[in-house]
């Protein structure tokens, strides 16, 4: 049962993670233009060096 | 230096303060920049943006520029000095579509807080009721004293502060209710939730079999989740109806000093000199200064005949200017025009309205007591039975959970949610979710069963050489009537008669010269014909008689078939208008439409329904101009056409996006199927209560047993609701 001192922190720590994961993207508009990221990944535009 | 004052928009102060330095170099600039932005409704593919995007950004006074596909906008951050107009001609030189949007409006949306901020507490509760499930999972499968536990002080550590964060918005809730000695649905969520984990933590402490930290968190993710539903409906509806309010940017031509100037609404000022050309609206109320014109009040009265305009004549706000280029002098600006003393009547008719209880708030009324008796009589039961207050404290807290109204809260939005993302694909806009009980219809006439463009009704009769002539004085002119004799002899195949001198005389017709004599178009006073009942011009060749040119109201596009399909859903149909009688009663042959009324003034209007209602029907009033604002806010449900003014859109519970009537019809008939899809949502969550709830108050009900009827029960209506598609 000592494997239980590992795992649970694991498993609490992963799913932590998701969670901040998902804040962070809410929190920087990800989510105001599905439609448009989905196409834009596409385009050739800003393949070369990064949008200045 | 204000740059420096305004709050970091970054979570973290220490990072905040690293590159706040070097932006504000940036941000002083930023100020002074404009932001322009433009609604692109044609725009569909990774090439429109990429392609937009690039011209734009060649543009030497554009900053940025992003394309916002989902919302089909662009937002562009410019050097002083360039304006809108520029860009949208960048934008339509591509080959794209563009309107300029009142970037004020749309500010206001553009960070959706409120959705958001429920977002997050969602995700916070669906992770934690996650990890908590888990460990309660093991703990059904049979761990045992110390290992128990554990599994029990992991899962409060992890519940208790996801629940004071997450759970605010019910605390909220509840609270501003009991704080008007009311019950709603939030307190007895609430208290099952508060209940639940004191009981738990008690339980906890003294090493006891039953927790309910999965449930208390899994009821808060499944109640946010309605929440969010809820929601997300509403913005969408709101942010669409802030779209088509931004499209009219609010600017006027001011004349100061001989000179032109481009000024927003909010500035101008009584005494202002104001142009207003043809085509345009008056921006305010007014006096005619200078200029002959006819002005097109169809919007303020419902009248369809033009409206001489010349010298020392009031205008009022919201009227649209014909002929010639009219300066009037501001005697009220803002709130104290004609238009917003509309509101005042709007504000009367509202408060009858606010007495609708919605189906969710009803069911509350009934449950929130129902609840709360049951749980405590249950209580006192067991403690009088047992004399055990932790026996009896558990079980109360079971009952609670049990009869949480986890589905009833998923219930109603799931399928509003639906339906009105049903009814928007066929290009309708909800707010509300009275539409299924309405038995009568009434219509407005102008606008609404209309266009409010005129269609010359006599081609058939007319002499050969007079449509000719009437087509040739009629092309010089964008004078509404004028249009419609174009369209109508072009449509016909004539060819415009050889005619000189063609002057437009504003406010009277248009005259020119042939073989010698003078031809005229126009008004009856200016043609020296009788007047007509209908809407008509005249042709006046030399000294002959003069012909009449006359006209009816083009039906706007479904509006027979829409009128048609609610009388076979058995509802009563009325029209109303301010027009006159003949026109109106036209109209109402032509529809087939049983009742109508004329020459209503807007209270006539508010009053007929208010007297409707008396009866005990269920009036849906159609209507767009502002006129009838006051009758839209009167009737039980209203809709309003997208090309309604305004403070009619804004008054209404639904607009129609298209141009077309015909959903309306099909709009009420998914009203009704999504009321049966909620009462069976009801009933479907009280068949789980019935099962769960008797094993609750006799004691059999296990953690494990409620967390399986509240995840079936939430499922199962959700399901349901999916299946309106």
């Amino acid at each position: 049962m000592n494997i239980l001192a590992y795992l649970i922190p694991i498993s609490l720590i992963l799913g932590g993670v998701g969670l901040v994961a998902f804040i962070y993207t809410v929190r920087s508009n990800q989510y105001d233009d599905p439609e448009g990221d989905a196409r834009r990944i596409l385009s050739n535009d800003w393949d070369d060096h990064p949008k200045p | 230096m204000t740059a420096l004052m305004q709050p970091s928009p970054s979570a973290c102060p220490a990072c905040a303060a690293a590159p706040a330095a070097a932006s504000l170099a940036a941000r002083a600039t930023a100020a002074s920049s404009e932001q322009i932005a433009l609604s692109l409704p044609t725009i569909h593919c990774s090439a429109c943006i990429s392609k937009i995007e690039r011209a734009l950004g060649a543009h030497p006074g554009v900053r940025s520029a992003r394309v916002n596909l989902t919302l089909k906008r662009a937002s562009i951050e410019a050097a002083p000095g360039v304006t809108a107009e520029q860009i949208c001609a960048l934008v339509e030189g591509l080959g794209f579509e563009a309107h300029e949007l009142d970037a004020g409006t749309l500010n206001a949306t553009a960070t959706d807080r409120a959705g958001r901020d429920l977002l997050m507490r969602l995700a916070v509760a669906g992770f934690a009721s996650m990890n908590v499930m888990l460990l309660s999972v093991s703990v059904w499968s049979g761990a045992e004293a110390a290992t128990r536990d554990m599994f029990h002080w992991i899962s409060a550590a992890i519940t208790l502060p996801a629940i004071a964060f997450s759970g605010v918005p019910f605390f909220r809730s509840a609270w501003a209710a009991l704080r008007k000695r009311r019950l709603n649905m939030d307190v007895p969520i609430v208290l099952a939730i508060v209940l639940a984990i004191m009981t738990s933590l008690w339980e906890t402490m003294l090493s006891g079999e039953h927790a309910y930290f999965d449930a208390a968190l899994t009821l808060t993710f499944f109640l946010l989740a309605g929440r969010y539903l809820d929601h997300r409906t509403r913005a969408i509806a709101r942010s669409a109806a802030e779209e088509l309010t931004a499209l009219e940017v609010p600017r006027a031509t001011r004349l100061r000093e001989g000179a032109e100037e481009q000024v927003n609404l909010a500035e101008l000022r009584l005494g202002d000199m104001i142009l207003v050309r043809p085509g345009g609206r008056m921006p305010v109320d007014g006096e005619i200064v200078a200029g002959t014109s006819e002005i097109d009040r169809s919007l303020l009265t419902g009248e369809t005949l033009p409206v001489f305009a010349g010298l020392g004549q009031a205008v009022s706000a919201g009227e649209v200017n014909l002929t010639g280029p009219l300066t009037i002098r501001a005697t009220a600006v803002g709130a104290d025009t004609s238009l917003h003393r509309m509101a005042d009547l709007v504000a009367i008719a509202e408060s009858g309205r606010s007495r609708y209880t919605s189906l969710a708030d009803h069911a509350a009324k009934l449950y929130a007591p129902g609840v709360h008796i049951l749980a405590g009589l249950s209580f006192l039961g067991w403690y009088l039975y047992s004399w055990d207050i932790r026996t009896a404290l558990n079980i109360a807290a079971a009952v609670l959970i049990i009869t949480c109204p986890c589905a009833l809260g998923l219930a109603v939005p799931a399928v509003t949610t639906a339906a009105s993302g049903r009814l928007f694909r066929r290009g309708m806009l909800i707010k509300h979710e009275r539409l299924a009980q309405v038995d009568t219809v009434v219509f407005d006439k102008t606008g609404t069963l209309t266009t409010g463009s005129p269609q010359l009704s006599n081609l058939g009769t007319l002499p050969r050489p007079s449509l000719e002539l009437a087509l040739a004085l009629a092309q010089g002119s964008s004078h509404p009537l004028a249009q419609a004799i174009m369209h109508a002899a072009r449509a016909e195949g004539s060819v415009a008669a050889a005619v000189s001198n063609v002057t437009e005389v504003p406010g009277y017709g248009t005259k020119a010269m042939v073989g010698g004599q003078e031809v005229r178009l126009g008004r009856a006073s200016w043609t020296g014909a009788q007047r007509l009942p209908e809407t008509a011009t005249f042709l006046k060749v030399g000294t002959e008689p003069p012909v009449a040119l006359t006209f009816t109201d083009a039906l706007r596009p479904g509006a027979t078939e829409a009128v048609q399909a609610l009388m076979a859903q058995g509802k009563r149909v009325i029209l109303i208008s301010g027009d006159s009688a003949p026109a109106v009663e036209a109209l109402a042959q032509r529809l087939h439409i049983p009742h109508w009324l004329a020459e209503a003034l807007p209270a006539d209007k508010a009053a007929r329904i208010a007297a409707l209602r008396e009866e005990g029907a269920h009036v849906l009033m159609v209507g767009d101009g502002l006129n009838d604002t006051a009758a839209l806010s009167a009737a039980d449900v209203s809709i309003s056409p997208a090309s309604a003014l305004d403070a009619a859109r804004v008054a209404s519970d639904i607009v129609l996006l298209g141009n077309d009537l015909a959903p309306i019809a099909a709009a009420c008939d998914t009203a009704k199927s999504a009321i049966r899809r909620i009462h069976e949502n009801f009933r479907i969550a009280t068949l789980y209560n019935l099962i769960a709830v008797p094993l609750a108050v006799a004691g059999l009900c296990s953690p494990l047993i409620a967390a399986l009827a509240m995840s079936l029960s939430s499922m199962t209506v959700t399901l349901n609701a999916l299946r309106l598609r």
